[in-house]
């Protein structure tokens, strides 16, 4: 197995087009990043990074590149850190290139207290937080619904957790499509997806996921940091969570619709798992308002989860809830209907975010007016041993990479070898050492989560940086990480 | 040792096998419940049927890999022992398999939770017949 490489700028590297491909590969990496996908490759290993870009450059409708973020790493289908934009007359649409978890993605709160307001509190603080944010496997939420309060949070996601009094108007307005994205129709959603979550909004679920305090250690861009709300010493509270059972069940219904889809409709598949169906057709647009569903679900259970934190703040520190507001909330397990300009000319596309943050340019409609100036918030989540950052979307994003940045660090080690490597409790008491309180339902799953299996997270978010496609506004390091 | 785990950096392989197609399918179960507990601790308290179709039977194996989250996640259970009736042709074009999944109401603490297994994917998906026995594969999203 081999695949050409062209290194086309110091950041910017191609895989050109060949055979079957419609269009190039372009990743952006630094020359170290790159190495650890080439080498994947050379070593002749099955499940590689690259082969998976070339994959969905030959899936038709697919527009200028198939994209990928210096926190690219093997998925499934589609890599992780993928974007693969299509046209919505030609194209197609995939659940490889949204993930089982529909709207994956983080909610960032931020407060007005410093780290020396919880100074000798913290560890009542985190037990708080963790008797109050359900997590784990098997654990239910603080919501529960009827089937029929199910179709009206898939309709109305974040805003019907408001409307139950989890929450303010002003969290929807600093929410991605103020929490709420039309297009969503609870029939297209089976029975068992919607029993599946009766119990679960309002809950973090488990692996990757996880409920951080930050604490703001650096700020790059003073005007944006103002803008934002953010300022040195801050504590910042960070929500990375799902669609949960409901949002996996949508997948692994529309998995089998789409493979009947992508016989029917005659479409080349490399790949078993990349099969899709034309955004234009009948099962292209039965997923599609699935995944609408999928998308509210996420963002009513992010929404949940910080109505329970202001009460276990509120609790452990008489903090006054009022005081502890949404900056932003953003997926990065998407597929959504935007406008971008392909060779000078605007079109509607149909855009597939795996594991990749939407990261909109100032002035763009989709931005909340108060970041208009800036461009949107893009929240990367960094692990619970390093850093987290804040960037905002810049123009050359939008012109580059239908506005969008990495979502995290990106995995470099396999869930076995990090088992295999570090144990769960001897991280817990070195993090410990280190002022970060750990507070886990599963030492196994702390450990799969070591920092060591991660990338570099500053070194991924120097990439975008560097390249222009979004800037570093904030810093930010974890103080207590809840984890499933 | 009948099944074992695969790497992948962000998710894990799993691999099934066994003398029979029906029994690589049951260890298959023993896998994916292996991701999530430890299995050594769930007690076979009682049974949930199982049936699925699918076009082939690498696919059928996805199937029933997502029908056992799906019953354990609707039903709050975990299962520690399969056993799969029978796996037959069906219809025009499909398979069918019938099975029983054994097991209890999850208890968090007890069970020994460690990471919950989002879906069974098509990706790394195989079947094979070698050296007499069938062997079963796919990634499993976590």
């Amino acid at each position: 197995m081999s695949i050409e490489l062209k290194q086309v700028s110091e950041l910017i590297w191609e895989i050109p087009k060949s055979g079957d491909m419609l269009v190039p590969g372009r990743i952006y990496a630094d020359k170290d990043l790159i190495k650890h996908l080439v080498d994947d490759v050379n070593r002749g290993k099955e499940w590689n990074a690259l082969v998976q870009i070339r994959n969905v450059a030959c899936l038709p409708g697919i527009q200028k590149a198939s994209l990928a973020m210096a926190d690219i790493h093997p998925g499934y289908g589609f890599a992780i850190g993928a974007i693969g934009a299509f046209d919505t007359e030609t194209g197609i649409i995939s659940v490889a290139g949204v993930g089982f978890d529909c709207n994956c993605g983080v909610r960032t709160l931020k407060t007005q207290l410093t780290r020396d307001d919880i100074k000798g509190k913290e560890e009542d603080l985190a037990n708080e937080l963790f008797r109050t944010v359900p997590a784990g496997i098997g654990s239910e939420g603080e919501i529960k619904s009827s089937l029929a309060q199910i179709d009206e949070i898939l309709i109305k996601g974040a805003k019907y957790a408001v409307e139950l009094g989890f929450g303010w108007q002003e969290d929807l307005t600093f929410t991605e499509e103020e929490g709420c994205v039309k297009g969503a129709d609870p029939k297209t959603v089976s029975r068992e997806a919607k029993e599946r979550g009766f119990n679960q909004v309002g809950t973090l679920g488990s692996g990757n996921h996880y409920l951080e305090v930050q604490c703001v250690e650096e700020i790059f861009d003073e005007k944006a940091a103002q803008v934002f709300g953010l300022f040195k010493g801050q504590l910042l509270v960070s929500i990375h969570c799902g669609s949960r059972a409901l949002g996996h069940q949508i997948g692994t219904d529309y998995l089998k619709t789409l493979e009947s889809a992508s016989r029917k409709y005659n479409i080349p598949i490399r790949e078993r798992e990349l099969v899709c169906a034309p955004f234009k057709s009948e099962e292209g647009q039965r997923y599609f308002k699935a995944i609408n569903c999928g998308i509210n679900a996420a963002f009513a259970n992010r929404q949940a989860i910080a109505h329970l934190t202001r009460k276990a703040f509120h609790s452990a520190l008489g903090v006054d809830e009022k005081t502890i507001r949404t900056l932003y909330d953003i997926g990065h397990n998407t597929a959504k209907l935007e406008k971008h300009k392909v060779d000078n000319k605007e079109k509607a596309l149909i855009v597939h975010r795996k594991g990749a943050t939407r990261a909109f340019g100032p002035g763009r409609p989709e931005v909340p007016a108060a970041y208009k100036s800036v461009g949107q918030p893009v929240l990367v989540g960094g692990t619970m041993g390093t850093c987290s950052y804040i960037l905002h979307g810049t123009e050359k994003g939008m012109e580059e990479v239908f506005g969008t940045s990495v979502h995290g660090a990106g995995r470099v080690s396999s869930r076995e070898a990090a088992k295999k490597r570090w144990r769960g409790k001897d991280l817990v008491d070195q993090l410990k050492g280190r002022g970060i309180i750990i507070k886990g339902h599963s030492l196994s799953g702390v450990a799969e989560e070591a920092p060591g299996a991660y990338k570099d997270v500053t070194q991924v978010v120097d990439v975008v940086h560097n390249a222009g496609i979004a800037k570093k506004v904030a810093m930010s390091v974890p103080l207590i990480s809840v984890k499933g | 040792m009948p099944y074992e785990f695969l790497e992948h950096e962000a998710d894990i392989g799993i691999r099934a096998w066994d003398k029979t197609l029906e029994k690589a399918f049951a260890q298959g179960g023993k896998a994916l419940f292996d991701i999530m507990v430890d299995i050594k601790k769930v007690k076979k308290v009682s049974s949930v049927d199982i049936s699925c179709e699918a076009r082939d039977i690498p696919a059928l194996f996805v199937e029933w890999l997502n029908k056992l989250l799906t019953e354990a996640d609707i039903k709050k259970m975990v299962f520690r022992d399969f056993k799969i009736k029978s796996i037959e042709p069906f219809g025009y074009d499909l398979y069918r398999l019938e099975g029983i999944a054994s097991g209890e109401k999850l208890d968090p603490k007890r069970h020994m939770i460690k990471t919950e297994a989002k879906a069974a994917t098509y990706f790394g998906l195989k079947y094979e017949f070698k050296d007499g026995n069938h062997y079963l594969q796919c990634v499993v999203d976590i």
